[in-house]
């Protein structure tokens, strides 16, 4: 199924992009994470990471559907 | 009232969002606290800084941070706004306002406020540094200094 990524900060640079459809069997956020890491050689592991799924947060384990649009959040740093 | 919390691409207004807050005859007090670019960090110099922020869910979290103090702490208002975009030295980065009837929630209030922000709301910073390096800040050496995971 389609997935739509968005990268932000660190995951922006090391995907060097900030977006993509990823088609995917991956049916998680963690499975598909650790097929996208494999791929654009992510330095950032999934337990530094937090998910947001359709512009909220998710869980790692929470079931994707075809056209979900997820995001990976590495380490905050506001302020 | 504005939003409860806000980007700005431009360089902050703080009178405008201070009078925001004044308005109301009831508040008795208000403290803010301003976050500026500073010239060092763990040691290294840094020249500037860019924030990016995933704008979509920060301005929910955001928000859900300022509604979370006005129900704890009794305050009148509260308002935050972040800088997103390419900061220089000394710039402002981030602003938070709290009206009250009294001083002592006040500054309670503010403090949870820019706390909650920085632990909470997807906003990176990104340092360029004196020496030419730079780096996301808590993300560059998050593998070999887990101590940084999740605790600003």
């Amino acid at each position: 199924m389609k997935i739509h990524v968005q990268y932000f900060a660190l995951l922006r640079e090391q995907a060097q992009r900030s977006q993509e459809e990823v088609d995917t069997r991956a049916t998680t956020p963690a499975v598909l994470f650790a097929e996208l890491k494999e791929r654009h050689a992510f330095s950032l592991a999934p337990g530094q990471l937090k998910v947001a799924i359709n512009g909220e947060f998710g869980a790692w384990d929470q079931a994707l559907a075809a056209g979900d649009t997820v995001v990976f959040i590495p380490p905050v740093a506001g302020g | 009232m504005p939003l409860a919390f806000a980007f700005s691409q431009q360089p902050i207004d703080t009178a405008a969002a201070r009078d925001e807050l004044l308005r109301d005859p009831a508040a008795g007090g208000y403290v803010s606290f301003e976050g500026w670019v500073r010239e060092f960090n763990e040691g290294r110099q840094v020249l500037r800084l860019e924030y990016e922020a995933f704008e979509q869910l920060a301005l929910k979290e955001g928000a859900r941070i300022v509604e979370a103090a006005l129900r704890r702490f009794p305050i009148r208002h509260a308002h935050c706004i972040h800088r997103v975009g390419s900061l220089d030295l000394g710039e402002l980065a981030v602003w938070v306002g709290v009206s009250a009837e009294h001083r002592g929630e006040a500054f309670e209030a503010c403090r949870f406020i820019i706390d909650e922000v920085k632990h909470r709301v997807p906003i990176w910073k990104k340092e360029y540094y004196r020496d030419g390096d730079s780096g996301w800040v808590n993300c560059e050496h998050c593998a070999a200094a887990p101590r940084h995971l999740h605790s600003h």
